[in-house]
């Protein structure tokens, strides 16, 4: 096949993988609209092994489901959730082989513009998620994994969008694979532990109120908040390392390429931040007085640092990084 | 660093009179060090460093393109003066901007210090005894054994010191302990960040930038005075440079031919012999873009490239007064490039200045380029004569005229003349000169760095790395074994955990803690976990 040919199946495929995003989406939040509450336990440990698809949480044994009204309810939801799972499994294929024709059609690595950026971190994205519900229970997080990721496909294809080219000079190095693979599982993983801080501040404040006089929500059918917290604490102190690894990955190809290995560029300067900000947050929960929600508040600051590097420096401030292919 | 829980709660509670009397200095400096090394002001530390980051990334930098920050200045005249009195064109060499990296780093130590003590004191300590009930620990196991308690309690730690648990055992119970290594990796993480810094401005202090613009078939030597640019390190020696010499053969260029990005750079090629001294054999090397020349701990690097025509200037008389490549700057991505060419070898002097296009088009926004390769390429140069100014002693610059003492020359018709040259072509001013482009060379400039501390850098900044994985991924836990004799002639045998690490949940040692009771008892009896 031709490059065109290949380039043009490529964004095909995207556009495949879209839309069945979607419908995972919206079996997602049927799930968790229509389901019944999850077991309210504070002590029910998140370490259910729940293969993909398999029984979730509610139904450890000793449960007692109330009604049969609700058992029926309960499985017609857990059924769309799987269906959900399915979905998410498809549609991650049709991505990955987007982005793979994508490779294929420039004859490099998929990631040389903010198009091929944001395809390629939105799979990171969908990707930590399948690795993560292989091993838990995190089936509820499935509307607010897909919504960011159908977001940013949307922003590729609508605005980023740039012909499948060659890359400029720079960016011919094997740093390219090594720096941006790490910056790109980084941010997937960071993108899942934001949503889990999200879903952490919401269901805190829900908590705060006494459970007798809380209305019933969709936020019933989440774990309680202190297994959110700790979930999203594991997210963050996984993709920590793997941030100061790229940043560090970083610093060798820019002394290669540019002769220093530190300059400031903005680039950089935003990266050193994120990192910042996340080093505030992984200390912030070992400080009395900062653990939990500000602890959160801070997780949230630092996926909106690394959001603004990647939307706001790519396109707006000019730099050595410059080469977003938007114009 | 240190968990300071410490505030001022307690004073709170007193009542206002009488007043607690003024610190004595050591004890101001000892409260104000406590202060300092809390990991709430590490926090609020870190937290300040990261906004203070953020000007430099909105406001051009001096050090990182000056020419922007000039123009910035001279668009916005008000606020420059104010920038410049809080440093906002250099924030990153900035007072206040080192003030507050060195605080943290001091705070860093401060916390990092004792941290230290306590963990050799630790590390050399036996596990803590068993507390007396382990029923109240988070995680607990019994069983029964038929063997005797010495026989259980001999067979757990065989267990737990194959799993590389410190093991001791006391008055009929075993303590153990496993993942010291956590902290060792948190204070490695947090040393080798002071490492970095220190090899940091290592590499500022010993360490030198140049820049130099060569045209093909020119060559440099690594002096100071062979350089357009130079930036030596406070404690740089400028005496000792290594005695190396490059010479240019050759620029290649691809662009892109086609598409969206039609003219966009796609490879630089410069190929380049050089000498690492004197008497060393001449040697051939390729530099291209993440590929540098190392000689000698130095880099040198590609930075940008453009044109260099060749121009003959000649008299009346037709002997030759000027001859060579001048190199003019790209100032768009289809090298549209400008120069100026300074004849001092007539009287009066007479200077050209104007543009080098790759591929000229002239239309309605004025002469340009349309492509950065040479498909059709023309120079076009305004004329002046006079006096240019460079026997004044007052330093020039080389791409532009002082047209001060100069008159421009106007052509037959009266109007200001433009003299239109393509290569091999010759154009006779009306003051009697010729000026012939002969060809066309490229000019690369080169970055030449020597950082001895960039060794140092990447040294503690993978150590920090290990140190943190270490910090974040290894699991520190108690395990404690206690075997009594039972009233049937059984061992009654109790295995409890408690997990030290944050966040951590305890899952993985209720496993532990489980298996380890089913291998050294025969019948489980209860749980609590």
């Amino acid at each position: 096949m031709t490059s065109e040919a290949l380039a043009h199946l490529s964004n095909n495929l995207l556009y495949s993988a879209m839309a069945v995003y979607a419908v995972a989406m919206y079996c997602y939040a049927a799930e968790l609209a229509f389901g019944t509450p999850r077991r309210r336990s504070a002590e029910l440990p998140d370490r259910e092994l729940v293969a993909v698809g398999a029984s979730p949480a509610y139904d450890v044994p000793g449960s007692t489901v109330a009604t049969d009204e609700d058992a029926t309810r309960q499985s017609k939801a857990s059924r769309l959730g799987r269906v959900a799972v399915s979905l998410t499994v498809l549609a991650f294929a049709l991505h990955a082989s987007s982005v793979l024709t994508r490779g294929l059609s420039a004859g490099r690595p998929p990631w040389g513009n903010m198009f091929e950026f944001s395809t390629t971190g939105a799979l990171a994205v969908t990707g930590v998620f399948l690795v993560l519900l292989t091993r838990k229970d995190v089936r509820y997080l499935g509307v607010f994994v897909i919504l960011p990721v159908l977001l940013t496909l949307g922003l590729a294809v609508a605005v980023l969008y740039t012909e499948s080219a060659q890359l400029v000079p720079a960016l011919k190095s094997v740093w390219l694979l090594i720096h941006v693979t790490a910056a790109i599982i980084a941010s997937g993983i960071f993108t899942i532990g934001f949503c889990q801080s999200v879903c952490y501040l919401v269901q805190e404040r829900r908590e705060r109120v006494p459970a007798a006089e809380r209305g019933p929500s969709f936020m019933d059918r989440l774990p309680p908040a202190a297994v959110l917290d700790r979930s999203a604490y594991k997210m963050h102190a996984f993709a920590y390392p793997i941030w100061t690894f790229a940043v560090i990955a970083g610093a060798i190809w820019a002394e290669n390429a540019w002769g220093r290995y530190w300059g400031w560029d903005p680039k950089e300067t935003w990266a050193f931040i994120t990192w910042l900000v996340y080093t505030c947050y992984l200390h912030a929960r070992a400080t009395a007085g900062w653990k939990g929600r500000r602890a959160a508040y801070l997780a949230g600051l630092g996926y909106a640092t690394f959001l603004f590097n990647y939307l706001v420096v790519n396109i707006w401030l000019v730099g050595f990084h410059s080469y977003a292919g938007v114009g | 660093m240190v968990d300071q829980t410490l505030t001022s709660a307690p004073a709170r509670d007193q009542p206002p009179e009488p007043r607690p009397p003024a610190l004595k200095p050591l004890e101001l400096a000892r409260w104000a060090w406590r202060q300092l090394t809390s990991m709430r002001t590490a926090l609020v530390l870190l937290f300040l460093l990261a906004l203070a980051a953020v000007p430099g990334s909105l406001v051009p930098q001096r050090s990182i393109d000056a020419a922007r920050a000039a123009q910035f200045a001279a668009e916005h005249p008000h606020l420059a003066p104010w920038y410049d009195r809080f440093s906002l064109f250099s924030v990153y060499s900035s007072p206040w901007f080192a003030a507050t990296y060195l605080l943290l780093f001091v705070s860093l130590v401060g916390c990092v210090l004792p941290r230290s003590r306590a963990h050799l004191r630790a590390s050399l300590a036996r596990p803590p005894r068993a507390p007396r009930n382990l029923g109240r620990l988070p995680v607990h196991e019994e069983t029964t054994s038929t063997r005797t308690p010495d026989e259980v309690l001999a067979e757990a730690r065989t267990l737990l010191r194959a799993k590389r648990f410190r093991v001791d055992v006391v008055d009929g119970a075993l303590s153990a302990e496993k993942g010291y290594l956590r902290e060792t990796g948190n204070l490695v993480f947090h040393l080798a960040l002071l490492l970095l810094l220190l090899s940091v401005a290592l590499g500022h202090l010993l360490g030198y930038k140049a820049n130099v613009l060569l045209i093909e078939g020119e060559a440099f030597s690594n002096t100071v005075t062979a350089y357009d640019t130079w930036t030596p390190g406070a404690l740089a020696d400028e005496s000792s440079l290594a005695p190396f010499t490059v010479s240019l053969d050759d620029l290649k260029v691809r662009y892109q031919t086609s598409g969206q990005q039609r003219g966009a750079p796609r490879d630089f090629e410069a190929s380049v012999r050089y000498t690492s001294s004197p008497d060393a054999p001449e040697k051939s090397y390729v530099v291209r873009v993440n590929h540098p020349l190392k000689v000698d701990g130095v880099k040198v690097f590609l930075l940008g490239n453009g044109y260099a025509p060749v121009f003959t200037v000649r008299d009346r008389d037709g002997r030759v007064v000027s001859r060579g490549a001048v190199p003019f700057l790209p100032r768009d991505g289809n090298d549209t490039s400008v120069g100026v060419i300074k004849v001092t070898g007539t009287t009066p002097q007479i200077g050209f200045d104007g543009f080098f296009l790759p591929t000229a088009v002239i239309d309605r926004a004025g002469p340009h380029s349309i492509y950065p390769g040479l498909k059709l390429p023309r120079a076009l140069l305004s004329v002046y004569t006079g006096d240019l100014g460079v026997d004044s002693g007052t330093p020039q610059s080389v791409y532009s005229l002082d047209k001060k003492g100069l008159t421009q020359v106007l052509g037959e018709d009266g109007r200001k003349l433009v003299v239109g040259l393509a290569p091999h072509t010759s154009v006779t001013l009306p003051t009697g000169e010729t000026i012939t482009m002969d060809g066309v060379r490229r000019w690369t400039s080169l970055s030449i760095a020597r950082d001895p501390g960039a060794g140092p850098a990447l040294g503690s900044a993978l150590l920090a790395l290990a140190g943190l994985m270490m910090s974040l991924f290894v699991r520190r836990r108690r395990v404690w074994v206690r075997a009594a004799a039972g009233d049937d002639g059984r061992t009654l045998v109790e295995v409890a955990g408690l997990a030290r690490t944050e966040a951590e949940g305890g899952e993985g040692l209720t496993d532990e803690v489980r298996e380890l009771a089913e291998q050294i008892g025969t019948m489980r009896i209860g749980t609590t976990s």
